[in-house]
């Protein structure tokens, strides 16, 4: 029942081991910072995306507006897109480094150390 | 006005391929185990594998494609673009590190992590290997017309030579260099391409006084057709209510296929850590966001200085726009390069497809299913891989020929709803939803693929119009080209279902295991030492 299809690295932990670690204040706080940041994140890019997709499909009219010279509505739209998706990936990154990655390397530390 | 000259295009890229080989073969050295093989040995940097991810992603279809939509269609060109960056914060955000923690070559190793073996990673290995062979046919029959272009080779035997000539090169660098060598090639090639699209860019904006509104005015000018209207969105996608919809479909096919292509997710396995694969994903981010805002220009820049007219009346039409942009701003010379350039990033790609392909096959179905694991990280899972890369390569090569010619733009699509419907569903299912398990894999990877097929035969691509690829029938059931509005929520909704009526329970310690590790990448892959 149990699995060999799988073998895991050196010093496999054993099965009560993985779920006493995902049951630790720990582990649920980083899964917690890990959701809290890109669930909403990815819904909210989502949208925007989907706002764009839409309104450049069904907007015409309005994506052709003129705002300044030959630059329109639409174009302005899409560069943003461009300049959202640039500042997410910073954001996240520096939630991850800052939030997620020490909290990982705790755990990590702390499973692959018993094993020894 | 037209001297492309053909002996000069092909030294230079003779050029790329001697340089390239010379790498690869360095590279390969070291090629011992199947992680070297399969995975270069996890040791690439972040930013290397960011780089060689922009090669990877950034196709001939992306840089002559998309530069070609935009000088003709305007807007709608530019559409596309954003489309297939965006995709890349689901990349990012949800897939790639969990994916590194937990897999080893694959993608069937994440998505049979916690479900049985030997059902899902055949289920994992039949939908990447039929996107990787979409794809793979796609690029391998663009070649043809990009030769009748930038070689004047216009007979059909002649074209199938040189596609012959470029499987069998993508075959040497996969042998050769296994995964270590193709990331170099991509490397090699991302490189040239930004640059060049980047050198070409600051020329176009150069003559118009670096100011974007006095380019776009000029692209105006230059199409009397389309006019004011190449500025808005519209003229490609615009003209009825089905072709509005045909683009939604589209729409959603590129922002959720990226994270499911097989070639790509493969990349995540070449760094040591999940931290680099974050940072190669950023540095992709960055380095394919902004060529997309170089083929902007360029495309409009091919508009105004080269004029629809004659983007239209050359060989391979709107593809032709961004090497015509070439020789009209730096002459012969530039377009030698270019086209060198267009030709690696076709070598490159199908590179890249061929290596994730015949992992596929030596690691999910030779290793795992028929030798049942005991095989793993052996020499002979190697020599598999070796084989089947000669298969594929054999099959994408006389698959390019027969396709060479035909209407194929819909192989693209096809690839990315593939990935956005069998495997994205199944990926992001396994790695955030604990009761999902064996039957909700399976009904989401062949429902998504199964659905996705049969809606792109049934297609006005396939049949029933003047562009379809069997002109005389019609079976077009289905009114839209792209099945994605239909195709990926349908695949979401069967792995659901089949999980919830199934009387199989997810196993709750391999979950545990799974999370843990996903998480905080205890017990994954190390890098090799050498």
């Amino acid at each position: 029942m149990s699995s060999v299809d799988h073998t895991p690295s050196e010093s496999a932990p054993d099965a009560q081991q993985w779920v006493d670690v995902q049951a630790s204040d720990d582990f649920i706080e980083l899964k917690h910072r890990l959701r809290k940041f890109v669930f909403p994140v990815t819904g909210l890019f989502l949208a925007w995306y989907l706002l764009y997709v839409l309104l450049a499909d069904y907007a015409h009219g309005f994506m052709s507006t003129k705002v300044f010279g030959n630059i329109n509505v639409g174009l302005i739209f899409g560069l943003l897109q461009f300049v959202s998706t640039f500042v997410i990936t910073t954001l996240y990154v520096r939630h991850a480094n800052k939030n997620l990655d020490p909290l990982a390397e705790k755990l990590r530390g702390e499973i692959e150390g018993d094993g020894k | 006005m037209n001297e492309s000259s053909p002996i000069l295009n092909i030294s230079i890229f003779g050029v790329f391929v001697l340089i390239t080989l010379f790498v690869v073969i360095r590279a390969s050295r070291n090629t011992k185990t199947a992680a070297d093989y399969l995975a270069a040995g996890r040791a690439f940097t972040g930013p290397q594998n960011g780089i060689a991810i922009a090669g990877d992603y950034l196709s001939a279809a992306s840089f002559l494609g998309i530069a070609g939509a935009i000088a003709l269609n305007g807007y709608d060109g530019f559409l596309y673009s954003i489309g297939f960056l965006v995709a890349w914060l689901i990349a990012l955000l949800l897939v790639a590190e969990l994916l590194r923690n937990t897999g080893k070559y694959t993608m069937g190793d994440v998505l049979s992590f916690r479900m049985r073996q030997r059902p899902v990673r055949a289920a994992a290995a039949t939908s990447t290997m039929a996107v990787s062979f979409f794809y793979l046919l796609a690029q391998m029959a663009g070649a043809g017309g990009l030769v009748a272009l930038l070689l004047g080779i216009t007979g059909a035997g002649g074209q199938a030579l040189v596609i012959a000539v470029v499987g069998a090169l993508m075959i040497a660098y996969v042998l050769i260099g296994g995964m270590k060598g193709t990331t170099w090639v991509q490397i090699i090639k991302a490189v040239l391409l930004i640059a060049g699209a980047g050198i070409m860019t600051v020329w176009v904006l150069g003559k118009y006084g670096f100011n974007l509104s006095s380019l776009l005015g000029a692209a105006v000018d230059a199409a009397p057709k389309a006019g004011e209207k190449l500025l808005g969105p519209g003229l490609q996608y615009g003209k009825t209510g089905t072709s509005k919809l045909d683009f939604l479909s589209l729409a959603l096919a590129l922002v959720l296929g990226t994270a499911g292509l097989p070639h790509i997710l493969m990349r995540f396995y070449t760094v040591p850590t999940a931290k680099e694969a974050r940072r190669s994903v950023v540095w992709a981010i960055w380095l394919i966001g902004i060529f997309y805002l170089f083929t902007l220009v360029l495309g409009y820049g091919a508009g105004a200085l080269v004029g629809p007219d004659k983007i239209n009346a050359a060989p391979g039409k709107a593809n032709s726009a961004a090497p015509l942009l070439a020789l009209e701003l730096g002459g012969p010379i530039l377009l030698g390069l270019i086209a060198a350039v267009a030709f690696a990033t076709i070598l490159a790609v199908v590179a890249g497809l061929t290596i994730t392909a015949s992992a596929s096959f030596a690691h999910d179905i030779y290793a795992n299913i028929i030798k049942k694991g005991k095989e793993e990280d052996k020499d002979s899972e190697v020599k598999v891989a070796r084989l089947t890369a000669i298969v594929i390569g054999l099959v994408s090569i006389g698959g390019g020929i027969i396709a060479n010619g035909q209407n194929i733009a819909f192989l693209v699509a096809l690839a990315f709803a593939v990935a956005a419907s069998a495997n994205l569903p199944t990926i992001l299912y396994s790695l955030f939803w604990k009761r999902f398990n064996t039957s909700g894999a399976l009904w989401s990877i062949y429902g998504g693929l199964v659905v996705t097929i049969t809606l792109i035969i049934l297609s006005p691509a396939v049949s029933g119009s003047p562009t379809s690829m069997f002109k005389n029938a019609d079976f077009a059931l289905f009114p839209l080209s792209n099945p994605g509005i239909v195709s990926i929520p349908v695949a979401f909704l069967l792995g659901y279902v089949g999980t919830i009526l199934s009387k199989d329970k997810a196993d709750p310690t391999k979950q545990a295991e799974m999370e843990v590790r996903s998480l905080t990448g205890a017990g994954a892959e190390k890098a090799t030492a050498h």
